[in-house]
């Protein structure tokens, strides 16, 4: 068929403060919708989006996330990038695990929202910041 | 900061509707108005409808458990009502329960589920309404 | 050989429409007798060929530029539609293929080689579209299919005044078992029910990966205020729960889907279910 281009404009959002968070919701639904997701899966992917959003804002002490409508030829999907310039994260295996907290969560930011998406990438050291990468695809 | 959401009182029991999506200030805000509604009324109850929300994540599911946790210390029970299909599976998959709360599916079923034991000549008529408006 | 002007291909197409419309009409017909009338074929044709030369005086050289986009659009719904009604892909391309009989006519004329090769070459690339169309257009009936399949090997059904109930056949895996919890827990909210049943007497097995899917549904079943319960449990099947050390928890389990519907009815006649998350 036509030659679809690989990915469309990249929308950024600032996560400073709590409605921004709110607003990475939304902006995640809405290209979740144009690359035709299915409602639940939707609602896992802007889950996820929120619940690392937070993270980025309490943890990081604010950063960006960045959300692309992506294509690989078949389907389309929907990549969101979180990153900020905070402490990082010492142990990852543990920060990754169920129930481990370093703030008052519930501990399941990152654990949980790595089970709500289909591929999931995370990049931190100590010092260094934390680079989050999620992607959902259609079926 | 955005608009606080509205608590109304029947009879005995407080309902809560949420319609829109709660930013996490205005989810604690609802945490903090509920258990002075309670104290201040005598409130026996609370109906938290959730089926305007798109997703609970964890923030809004540990103040739902913790709604539920303050009610119980106050002497009133919770019940959460509506949840959509999408977001109770995504839930289940995040790994978030609600800790012992009791749920239902629509406001209906939440107030009849609070209905006392001892019931109060309000809820009489407000059973007795419902059920007139059911046929 | 100098590359010609694509509005000068047009022309040549438009100067000798009479001697190349009939001779690709005549060879699509030949391939494709029973399949389509040859009046069809004339008047997908018509557009196909109006297309290309509307592309050509556009000034499109190849098949993928802008000028060209009525064109693709034209061969793909036309790919399209054959995909659906089962045509084979050499039924598919031979279509668009018929065109160079026509094409061949015009040999002997003085601008053959100059204006005919590129046209050829043109052709090769628009039978070449509408192969990958074709294709395309199966792999999406496929899915289609794929999918109905699914819903149809899942359904809920009610069994009563707020009852409701999913009768499981075959392997559970988790994309059929995903299919299966949405439907029930969406049938839940449609018909009000607060009682779900889960047969699953004609599941084969049930290891862990299955078994952690039941639990969801059920879990998520209660978050949403309504109670579920698991039955037809066969003994081997239930012997394997205990070897492999699953944990039902506090979910109700029945021998069979009878047992559960009594139950259940008992459940809702204690007026309202109380249901905890």
């Amino acid at each position: 068929m036509t030659t679809a281009p690989s990915a469309t404009a990249t929308e950024r959002l600032e996560v400073r403060a709590d409605s921004d968070v709110v607003r990475v919701r939304q902006l995640v639904r809405t290209v979740a919708q144009q690359a035709r997701l299915s409602l639940v899966d939707q609602t896992k992917l802007v889950t996820a989006a929120s619940e690392l959003a937070r993270n980025t804002l309490v943890y990081g002490g604010g950063g960006e996330v960045e959300v692309e409508l992506v294509a690989d030829g078949r389907r389309s999907g929907v990549r969101a990038v979180f990153s900020d310039e905070g402490p990082g994260i010492a142990d990852l295996d543990l920060a990754l695990t169920d129930g481990w907290t370093s703030g008052n969560g519930l501990g399941l930011g990152l654990s949980g929202s790595r089970r709500l998406v289909e591929q999931f990438s995370i990049d931190t050291a100590p010092g260094a910041g934390t680079r989050v990468e999620i992607v959902t695809w259609s079926r | 900061m955005s608009d606080a959401v509205p608590i109304l009182k029947i009879g005995s029991t407080l309902l809560v509707s949420i319609q829109v999506d709660l930013q996490d200030d205005t989810a604690l805000q609802l945490q903090e108005d509920l258990a002075e509604r309670i104290t201040r009324t005598g409130a026996r109850g609370v109906v938290i409808d959730i089926s305007g929300l798109e997703i609970v994540d964890s923030f809004i599911g540990r103040m739902l458990a913790s709604v539920a946790a303050i009610s119980r210390v106050l002497d009133a029970q919770t019940v959460v009502v509506g949840m959509r299909p999408a977001v109770a599976i995504t839930m289940v998959e995040l790994g978030l329960s609600l800790g012992g709360v009791r749920t239902a599916l629509d406001v209906e079923r939440g107030l009849a589920m609070l209905a006392p034991a001892h019931e109060s000549a309000e809820s009489v008529l407000l059973a007795a309404a419902a059920e007139r408006e059911s046929r | 050989m100098t590359a010609v002007a694509p509005s000068a291909l047009a022309q040549t197409l438009v100067d000798h429409a009479e001697t190349v419309r009939p001779a690709w009409l005549d060879a699509a017909v030949d391939e494709l007798r029973g399949r389509t009338t040859r009046g069809e074929l004339e008047r997908e044709q018509s557009d196909i060929y109006q297309a290309l030369v509307d592309g050509l005086q556009a000034g499109g050289t190849d098949l993928q530029s802008e000028a060209f986009d009525q064109l693709r659009g034209i061969l793909a719904d036309v790919s399209a539609a054959r995909a659906r009604l089962g045509f084979t892909p050499r039924e598919t391309a031979v279509g668009v293929f018929a065109l160079k009989e026509g094409l061949y006519g015009l040999a002997g004329s003085d601008d053959t080689m100059t204006r005919v090769l590129p046209l050829l070459r043109l052709v090769d690339e628009l039978g070449l579209f509408t192969f990958e169309a074709f294709a395309a257009a199966r792999e999406s009936i496929i899915s289609e299919q794929a999918e109905q399949l699914l819903e149809l090997s899942t359904p809920v059904v009610k069994l009563w005044e707020g009852i409701v109930a999913v009768p499981l056949v075959g392997t559970l895996d988790s994309a059929r078992t995903q299919v299966v919890m949405e439907k029930l827990l969406n049938t839940l909210v449609e018909t009000g029910s607060t009682q779900a049943i889960i047969d699953i007497t004609g599941v084969p097995a049930v290891d862990t990966q299955v078994a952690q899917h039941l639990l969801r549904t059920v879990v998520a079943a209660r978050l949403m205020g309504a109670e579920c319960t698991i039955s037809g449990i066969r003994p081997q099947i239930a012997q394997t729960v205990v070897a492999l050390g699953i944990e039902f928890g506090d979910i109700r389990t029945r021998a069979t889907l009878a047992d559960a519907l009594v139950d259940a009815l008992r459940e809702g006649r204690r007026s309202h279910t109380e249901v905890t998350a």
